[in-house]
């Protein structure tokens, strides 16, 4: 294995571990405003993380750019639905968690 | 590196697995709504390991549809389709 190569495992795995916290946030925390806080930015990490170490192996820099260009529409994506979400369910009275 | 992205995208889709409970238990159709936008990140990661591992780069537009739609459908239904709680 080369450096690139150690490198970017590293990314790569890294990244799955925050998709990994992502799914585990959605199943167990307790409501709606919880669980978009897990998903939407957990996630995004994990996939910048794993853009990045994909990028190392990239053979063009049109691909790198195609791979950065990914990432940004995905957390784009994921920061509007983020509010939208919250918004509308406090908007339909959706309740906060208490402990 | 070809076994290590197969392995990590096989992980990605046993999450999405997991992801499948919220969709069952809900209980509101914005948790449901959640688990799809699960599905849509995870997604776009899977089909970007296949498409190194492959080496089919096809697969990476593919992925930024997925990236399109991903945010398309959440804003389509907050506007059109969630009703009252």
């Amino acid at each position: 294995m080369t450096l690139s190569e150690i490198i970017s495992s590293i990314l790569l795995i890294s990244g799955a571990v925050f998709f990994l916290a992502g799914t585990l946030g959605l199943l167990r925390f307790p409501d709606v405003y919880t669980r978009l806080h897990a998903l939407t930015k957990a996630d995004n990490v994990g996939l910048g993380l794993m853009v990045v170490g994909l990028a190392l192996q990239s053979e063009s820099l049109a691909g790198v750019g195609k791979l950065l260009l990914i990432w940004l529409l995905v957390m784009l994506a994921g920061a509007s639905v983020a509010h939208l979400i919250a918004k509308g369910a406090l908007h339909r009275g959706i309740s906060l968690w208490k402990r | 590196m070809q076994i290590l992205y197969l392995a990590l995208a096989l992980f990605l889709l046993l999450n999405l697995g997991a992801g499948m409970w919220r969709v069952v238990r809900g209980p509101t159709a914005a948790d449901r709504m959640l688990a799809a936008q699960l599905f849509g990140t995870t997604a776009v990661a899977v089909l970007l390991l296949l498409a190194q591992a492959t080496g089919n780069a096809a697969l990476r537009d593919v992925a930024l549809v997925f990236a399109l739609l991903a945010a398309v459908t959440a804003v389509a239904f907050v506007r059109r389709t969630w009703q009252q709680a």
